[in-house]
């Protein structure tokens, strides 16, 4: 037919058309619709035309036209299962190269799809458990100070704004105001133990399923003075005595009466608390403190609506505006804007600062789900690549049964339940592996322990079975759609050699995008891990080593300092205020010598005199502290370079001595300049002006040089005397090099995690090359007998089969080292200070990695074939 | 009695057929309809008119020649059957009867 327009229908709509109608009427139906298409397509134009198209197919759909499901066809699918499971297992058992290779592959990436199910599971499983969750929501604040915008919301608010909803919104049905602060130890008679807790306002038990134990949860958080302990908590405190109705003294201060207990916060509550105590105690104690109830006090209430089961979020979003819009004038230059998080999305959600408790955070799951995805996407890849390269083989068996009478659904559905008996097997073998990789990925951050518990329940065998049967289906049904498309008189007449090759670029695609991908993890992983190497051997102008801090908590520095000096390890000890150097940062504003209006947060520290000569600080000029008694006026300071830059002093330290700094209205001499060192994390940047102030009794930290050949043993010793002085307290010490490791903890589990999944990745797609090679070698097992014959050398050949295969890692290379530098380059590093160049080495060292693995893989399967004797493949023919 | 009644579009469609005699195929019935009654008639709603007349038997289908319009694709012509052409006959008697009946009289006065 030579006149058959160009323009046609949509195919799908043809064929969608084709599948529901009945036979008998399809033909006329069909001949209409395209009489019709091409009417419109004269009048109207080819898109309106291709529109009526598909309407007119969907119209057709009718109750006379749908062809009726054939139920014989359904029951013979039913019947052939059977056969296909037991060809399949056969074809399984025959090739077991082949099917352990995917069978290896799945399972190892499906570990990694269980890990990150259970992740998914246990996140979402959070805060579930309140009976209203769906209804709860969190208010969160955002502070902007001028023009400083881009400033994260923190999931606290102020608790002006606390009572300002609580008071004039109608919309909530109940308002619960927590606050943080309320802790420490606990006296009850003889006994002293140290609590954690929140403050709580009486709405607490009616937003919140917190069910009391004992006491009455409308007003057990009303009055002043009231604690709920949880059930721990008063069987520690009380034993089983009755713990309702005692007094209790917190931090031998107040008396506290205890009006309930409630049941210990379950684990998956996103807020922990072992006592909770009542808010409006603080109407009492703060009364004089004007900052309380200040409107930029947002850092440390938490506020917790109970909405009803209709509102309109975007209404409320107004109200909220308009009260900031109200209150914002109250404090000059600073924004506040509030806005309403749903509690269901705490745990998952952006990362807030001043989170009540640590989150999972949306960053780590995409992730760790992105990098899952592109594991077992290789794994399935592997999967087909082999399937459809062994087409040659099955392809008889294929021509067999649809000459016998299989349709293509049927071959189709046989491919199927191939790869979902392969799953299946690989979901055994992930499972296992899951369990055993459980601990490890748990104790790869330390909140990470706390937030989950991965644990096996019904709800998660569940979700495995469905996920090994979705891969499966994944894995199974390209090579599906491959056999059953696959001609029978073709292959029987036996001209299919060339067929199986007619898919080769797609194969070779697969197979450069499995080594790209491994190469870019191996080389994200090797630059991380120079990052972390490089910060932990940061020089951060003074030295830590052998230094162990020990949190006092309390106690009286100068007993522990008399006992500690005793022992001979211990070879000096200094206090300071806070650690430098891990991320904590102290603040103080001090006023510009120079300028009065000028005033500017310094980050300090407060030291005693021995501090800067046991942490190797260097004075550029001055001298250090001179001792003072507890009691003594404040009167010295020791500056860094920064503050001379900042504050236009002398650039030579030796004259900025004796100068003035009026540090929160005191006036400090400076008496020492001190070269910078790094204040804030090594990560952080540098240059910070810092100051050191003297003061023995606002030290909270003992730092402890020790000179020994066995370090365990003298921590061990340290701890006796702690609990010898404190009984209350558990001895919390670190060494200064272990705490600076710890403040990397987030790159040092991103390092652990991209590494173990590049070494997956690497294992999978090794595992696939090792199958193509085999296959390719195999297939060419005549040829190279032959080549050998003629005279060919065994180097030779093993380079004609191989080389393809390198070729194709080089490519893989070409893509994957420009991509990882300039993801580094351009967007990683730029965003972190101090980070180490990148080089040339990491991308040299995967590659050769790489092709180290790939090497072995091809040389010997190749070398085997190559030193076969080609007279025993011959002789075959 | 279902089914052998005729409605006032089965009546309409069978008509077409009868009139078209052999050229009555799905869209030239649509067509001779559309120009006839003057509104749009849909080829969804010919089509299943179609299939029910056939169902009741009054009319019969076959398929004719391909032809190098419609994509290659047959048409189905459809042809009246007796018992089509009986309940034809009966619909139009009922229809005389009651014309019979109206004196002129009362229709003038309209």
């Amino acid at each position: 037919m030579k006149d058959v327009p160009k323009q046609s229908p949509p195919n799908w709509a043809q064929q969608f058309l084709a599948w529901y109608c009945k036979p008998e009427l399809l033909e006329d139906l069909q001949g209409d619709l395209n009489e019709y298409f091409e009417r419109n397509l004269k009048s109207h134009g080819i898109k309106k035309a291709k529109l009526i198209y598909i309407i007119d197919t969907f119209k057709f759909f009718r109750l006379y036209t749908v062809r009726k499901p054939e139920f014989v066809k359904i029951l013979i699918s039913w019947i052939m299962i059977g056969n296909y499971i037991k060809t399949s297992g056969r074809s399984i058992v025959r090739n077991k190269l082949f099917s352990a290779i995917n069978i290896v592959g799945l399972a190892v990436s499906m570990s990694v799809g269980l890990l990150l199910i259970s992740l998914l599971l246990d996140t979402y499983s959070y805060d579930k458990f309140h009976v209203n969750h769906s209804r709860i929501y969190r208010i969160n604040s955002q502070y902007q100070y001028l023009e400083n915008k881009d400033r994260n919301f923190m999931a606290t608010t102020s608790l002006r704004a606390a009572k300002a909803i609580k008071e004039t919104f109608t919309v909530p049905e109940e308002v619960a105001i927590l606050r943080n602060g309320f802790g420490g130890d606990m006296t009850f008679g003889e006994k002293t133990i140290p609590l954690n807790g929140l403050w709580a306002n009486e709405s607490m038990f009616s937003v919140f399923t917190f069910p009391l134990v004992k006491g009455n949860p409308a007003n057990a958080l009303k009055n002043p003075y009231s604690v709920v302990l949880t059930e721990k908590a008063a069987h520690k405190l009380f034993g089983d005595e009755e713990a309702i109705g005692k007094t209790i003294i917190l931090n031998k201060d107040k008396a506290y009466t205890i009006t309930g207990i409630v049941q210990d916060v379950p684990t998956t509550s996103h807020m922990k608390f072992e006592m909770l105590g009542a808010i409006s105690t603080r109407e009492i104690t703060e009364k004089d403190n004007a900052d309380e109830l200040a409107w930029d006090n947002m850092w440390n209430t938490y506020v917790y609506l109970k909405m009803p089961v209709q509102f309109d979020p975007k209404l409320f979003q107004t109200n909220l505006d308009n009260l900031s819009a109200k209150e914002n004038p109250s404090v000059k230059n600073t924004t506040i804007t509030l806005k309403l998080q749903a509690m269901d999305s705490i745990m998952a959600g952006e990362s807030l600062g001043n989170q009540l408790g640590p989150t999972m955070g949306s960053t780590l799951l995409w992730v760790f789900a992105g990098l899952s995805f592109v594991v077992i996407l290789s794994a399935c890849f592997n999967y087909t690549n082999l399937s459809v390269a062994r087409s040659l083989k099955r392809s008889r068996e294929i021509g067999i049964r649809k000459t016998i009478g299989a349709l293509r659904g049927h071959v189709m559905g046989q491919f199927v339940v191939e790869a979902i008996i392969i799953s299946f097997s690989a979901l055994v073998a992930a499972f296992l592996l899951f369990l055993a990789l459980r601990p490890y990925f748990k104790s790869m951050e330390p909140s990470l322990q706390a937030l989950l518990t991965l644990n096996v329940s019904p709800l998660l065998v569940i979700c495995f079975v469905g996920f090994a049967l979705f891969i499966g289906v994944a894995a199974g049904l390209f090579p599906a759609l491959f056999f059953s498309r696959i001609n029978a008189v073709q292959v029987l007449k036996g001209s299919s050699t060339t067929k199986g090759f007619k898919k080769l670029t797609l194969r070779k695609a697969l197979i450069v995008f499995q080594y790209t991908i491994s190469l870019i993890l191996i080389t994200a992983t090797l630059i991380m891990y120079k990052q972390y190497k490089h910060y932990m051997n940061f020089d951060l102008g003074f030295s830590t080593e052998n230094i162990l801090n020990i949190r006092l908590q309390g106690n009286k520095a100068e007993i522990l300092k008399k006992e500690l000096n005793e022992l001979p390890e211990v070879k000096g000890i200094s206090l300071s205020g806070m650690i430098t150097s891990v991320g904590s940062y102290w603040g103080v504003p001090v006023k510009n010598p120079n300028n009065p209006e000028d005033s500017l947060s310094i980050a300090f520290n407060v030291v005693d005199e021995n501090y800067i000569p046991l942490h190797d600080h260097h004075l550029l000029a001055g001298k250090n502290f001179t001792v003072l008694s507890d009691s003594a006026v404040e009167s010295e300071v020791i500056v860094n370079e920064q503050v001379l830059k900042r504050f236009n002093l002398p650039k030579d330290p030796t004259l900025s001595i004796g100068e003035i700094l009026s540090v929160t209205g005191k006036e400090l001499r400076i008496v020492g300049v001190m070269r910078d060192f790094q204040y804030g994390r090594a990560n952080n940047e540098t240059g910070k002006e810092t100051i050191f102030r003297y003061s023995r009794k606002d030290a909270q930290h003992l730092n402890v040089k020790l000179l020994s050949n066995d370090l365990p043993a003298t921590y061990a010793k340290i701890e006796t005397i702690w609990k010898k002085l404190d009984t209350v307290h558990a001895f919390e010490a670190k060494f200064y090099d272990d705490e600076i490791e710890e403040s990397f903890k987030g790159l040092s589990a991103s390092m652990k995690l991209a590494g173990a999944i590049a070494f997956l990745a690497v294992c999978i797609a090794s595992l696939g090359l090792l199958g193509m090679v085999v296959f390719t070698t195999e297939t060419r097992l005549k040829e190279i007998s032959i080549r050998k014959v003629m005279g060919a050398t065994e180097g030779g050949l093993v380079y004609l089969l191989g080389r393809g295969f390198f070729i194709l890692l080089g490519i893989a290379a070409l893509i994957a080292l420009p991509l990882t530098y300039f993801f580094f380059e351009q967007i990683m590093l730029p965003k972190i200070a101090n980070h180490a160049p990148l080089g040339l080495f990491e991308g040299v060292i995967a590659v050769m990695a790489v092709m180290t693995i790939a090497l072995l893989m091809i040389g010997s399967q190749t070398l085997k074939v190559a030193k076969a004797n080609p007279a025993e493949v011959l002789k075959n023919e | 009695m279902k089914g052998s009644n005729l409605g006032e579009f089965e009546e309409l469609v069978l008509l077409t057929i009868a009139a078209l005699m052999s050229d009555a195929y799905s869209v030239g019935i649509c067509d001779e309809l559309e120009r006839q009654t003057g509104r749009t008639v849909k080829l969804g709603v010919v089509h299943a008119v179609l299939n029910r007349l056939e169902e009741k038997g009054f009319v019969k289908s076959k398929l004719g020649e391909a032809t190098q319009t419609r994509g290659g694709k047959r048409k189905r012509y459809y042809s009246i059957t007796s018992a089509g052409k009986a309940g034809l006959l009966k619909s139009k008697e009922v229809r005389d009867n009651l014309w019979n009946m109206i004196p002129n009289l009362s229709l003038n006065k309209i």
